[in-house]
């Protein structure tokens, strides 16, 4: 296996079809997007990273921002993502991706900058960073990885780990008691008030596989909108970590992940969807005086309750 | 000496409008007094630093608080982070990005940042970095302090990499550090440090206020979005070990290069000199009014005082030690310094050290006493007075 990138300017344009001199063929439903790499990626079989990869690769495309995106990387089985998208990219200690990000995005506001990160990197070690990260509202997209386990170190046990779930630091399940309990963070952020677009997606069959790629769409228009961060997680496969075959491990997502991490969307603040957490806005708040009574910017005061998801 | 007409903080001292309509510009004031965290900061922003990462720690945190004002006032990048840890990787993507970048901590914040610091190393990212010194271990204290020159010169991060560390004694040099740090980053492509201390932090001094812009470099590996050219990566990762090896071997070869031509000293009075005196920062401020007043009282002493502390100028202490009956290491340190001076001595000249920790500083009188006692308990070259010498008995005798 190489690593080598392809050589080439990016060609940016798809070329025409059913010019005269080149009459279209059979229509075609199934091609490589421009941004995907030829390469053989090292994903396991049944891995969802190729796929949200895909994912990526034909949003940027169809938005025809590829050409000003950067893609900042995570430590994880996905750390060699730039072989595969055609970006731009930058490579991040294991955790710190939106801080990362962070740096890329004020420097160069007019740039499109997303993160990739597992639940592993995102969910554990860099909470600190994306939390805060989502606190500021960074105008980034974050595209959040969630396969329930650290696939690229063996399989352990991570913070969205299922209670009950076997992994190899967790022989006998993990055990809430000692163990804790899975972390929702897609949720906890969507209380931020700096959030403007949250949702989770799922790999489990074509109609899901569909629904995510416009959640990661609609998070990529929001960041053009400069309205705040957007995030989608993704609750994808780990077939190897999850010692099941590429069928089961997506029909676990189905029967068993999905009930833990409900799909849908949380928040798309533009939208109307989803009420952040009444924020303690000092003076600077539009409304002015008191800092305690106020809501964050574009925060309705009423009904500001758990997140739930709006769809199903 | 002109001072500021605003208080230090509140104010851009460099900046001086021209009377209306004369189309000549107003005098400079000749001198101002700036803080050293203060005028780090205002060199830096007159350097064209690009974007700005922190987080407060004493005894920094005015540095963080000027930028924090004039950042934005310039239309540049500025951000609290939530940690240093977050800090530093702002000051990566940013450096990714093309910026030209600045980061400033004191000693438990730059621990936070070694990780930081590993990767810009590794991904051969131009960022400067300041340490404003405190005392350690762990929390320690919020005194001067240089405990952290064997992390700034040997260590932080981990892997095969080094950092150029620039050591000013006065914030006159430390201006004047800054626009070279930034000089050296770009050109060899690496993250520099400036190691300074609570006291040149803290304190104000006079300074002329003409802070030097330094044109920025074009450079082939900034990322900006491919548009009409491959995708450019910025990594540390290899995972080939024969590719790592590579990638190594590029930067072992930069840091061969910076050796070769980057080192950099000053000194006092080192024309036959019996004690070579070796101090950085603020010990070598105390250690130039000790050399003062032993030559005073008619011991020959003299100052080595290294610029870079990497790479150590160890070739030229070499040459102004051959001379010297002793050499005297003085450091805000329970001995680290002395180690690379050892080193660079090569066990030609005995070496002696003398250092205060936790933020105490030693006195003048402290270090001519440290002297006499080196001087007296080597034989010397040519011995320059009979019979048998004590430190009591040494050239000055008691003070
Ligand atoms: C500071 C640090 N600690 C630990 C590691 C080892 N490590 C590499 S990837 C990883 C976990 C990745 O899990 P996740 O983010 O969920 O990604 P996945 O492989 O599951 O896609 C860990 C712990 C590291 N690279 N750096
Ligand atoms: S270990 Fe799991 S996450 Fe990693 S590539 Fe294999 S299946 Fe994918
Ligand atoms: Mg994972």
């Amino acid at each position: 296996m190489t690593m080598k990138p392809e050589v080439g300017p990016l060609p940016l344009r798809r070329p025409a079809t059913g010019t005269p001199d080149a009459p279209a063929a059979a229509r075609t439903i199934y091609r490589r997007p421009i941004l995907l790499s030829a390469q053989p990626t090292s994903y396991c079989p049944g891995c969802g990273h190729g796929i949200v990869h895909r994912l990526i690769a034909e949003v940027l495309e169809e938005l025809g921002v590829a050409d000003r995106t950067i893609l900042v990387g995570s430590v994880g089985c996905a750390v060699f993502a730039y072989d595969y998208l055609r970006l731009d990219a930058v490579e991040s200690p294991h955790g710190r991706a939106a801080a990362v990000a962070t740096g890329v995005k004020r420097y160069r506001p007019d740039r499109v900058v997303f993160t990739y990160q597992g639940d592993g990197d995102l969910a554990a070690i860099g909470t600190a960073e994306i939390v805060h990260a989502a606190a500021r509202g960074e105008r980034i997209t974050v595209i959040f990885v969630n396969n329930g386990i650290y696939g690229m170190t063996g399989g352990q046990m991570a913070p969205t780990t299922l209670a009950g779930q076997k992994t190899t630091s967790s022989p006998l399940g993990r055990d809430t008691r000692t163990q804790g309990y899975p972390l929702p963070v897609t949720e906890l952020l969507s209380l931020l008030p700096g959030v403007a677009y949250a949702a989770r997606g799922c790999i489990a069959e074509p109609g899901l596989i569909g629904k995510t790629k416009a959640m990661i769409r609609r998070a990529f228009d929001v960041q053009l909108e400069d309205t705040g961060l957007s995030i989608v997680e993704v609750l994808s496969t780990c077939p190897v970590g999850w010692g099941m075959t590429p069928t089961e491990s997506m029909q676990r997502l189905e029967s068993e992940v999905m009930g833990a991490y409900p799909v849908g969307l949380f928040v798309d603040r533009a939208k109307g969807v989803g009420q952040a957490m009444p924020a303690p806005v000092g003076r600077a708040s539009p409304a002015g005086g008191c800092a305690a009574a106020a809501p964050g910017p574009g925060v309705p005061a009423k009904e500001a309750g758990p997140a739930r998801p709006a769809e199903a | 000496m002109a001072v500021l007409d605003r208080p230090a903080g509140a104010g851009r001292p460099h900046v001086v409008a021209s009377p209306p309509g004369t189309g000549v510009e107003a005098p400079l004031p000749d001198r101002v007094l700036m803080k050293g965290n203060e005028a780090i900061a205002e060199a830096a922003i007159a350097a064209g630093c690009d974007a700005y990462f922190g987080y407060p720690i004493t005894p920094q945190a005015e540095l963080l608080e000027w930028m924090a004002r004039r950042m934005p006032e310039e239309g540049r990048a500025f951000v609290q982070a939530e940690s240093e840890l977050a800090a530093i990787n702002m000051a990566l993507g940013a450096a990714a990005a093309g910026a030209r970048v600045l980061v400033s901590s004191s000693s438990p914040g730059i621990s936070l940042m070694a990780e930081g610091m590993s990767y810009m190393a590794g991904s051969r990212l131009p960022v400067v970095l300041v340490n404003v010194m405190r005392g350690g271990p762990g929390l320690g204290s919020i005194g001067a302090s240089q405990a952290d020159y064997l992390q700034a010169t040997k260590g932080h991060g981990h892997g095969d990499y080094r950092v150029p560390v620039l050591a000013p004694s006065s914030i006159a040099e430390a201006i004047e550090l800054v626009g070279d740090a930034f000089v050296l980053a770009e050109r060899y492509r690496t993250p520099v440090m400036i190691l300074a201390d609570g006291i040149l932090g803290q304190a104000m001094e006079p300074v002329v206020p003409r802070f030097r812009s330094i044109p920025k470099p074009t450079a082939d590996w900034i990322l900006e979005g491919a548009a009409g050219r491959d995708p450019r990566v910025v990594r540390s990762l290899h995972i080939r070990p024969d590719e790592l090896e590579e990638a190594n071997e590029v930067l072992q070869a930069t840091y061969a290069e910076i050796t070769a031509k980057e080192r950099r000293w000053a000194g006092e009075s080192l024309d036959g000199a019996e004690v070579v005196v070796v101090a950085y920062g603020t010990a070598a401020r105390v250690a130039r009014t000790a050399v003062e007043r032993a030559r005073e009282d008619g011991l020959r002493a003299g100052l080595f005082r290294p610029i870079t502390l990497w790479p150590f100028p160890a070739p030229a202490l070499r040459e102004a030690a051959a001379g010297a009956r002793a050499v005297l290491a003085v450091e805000l340190s329970a001995g680290q310094l002395v180690e690379d001076v050892r080193l660079a001595i090569e066990g030609t000249v005995p070496v002696f050290h003398h250092g205060r920790t936790g933020g105490m500083v030693p006195s003048p009188d402290e270090v001519v006493a440290a002297m006499r006692k080196a001087w007296a308990v080597t034989p010397g070259k040519a011995p320059t007075r009979p019979g048998t010498v004590t430190p009591e008995t040494a050239p000055g005798g008691v003070r």
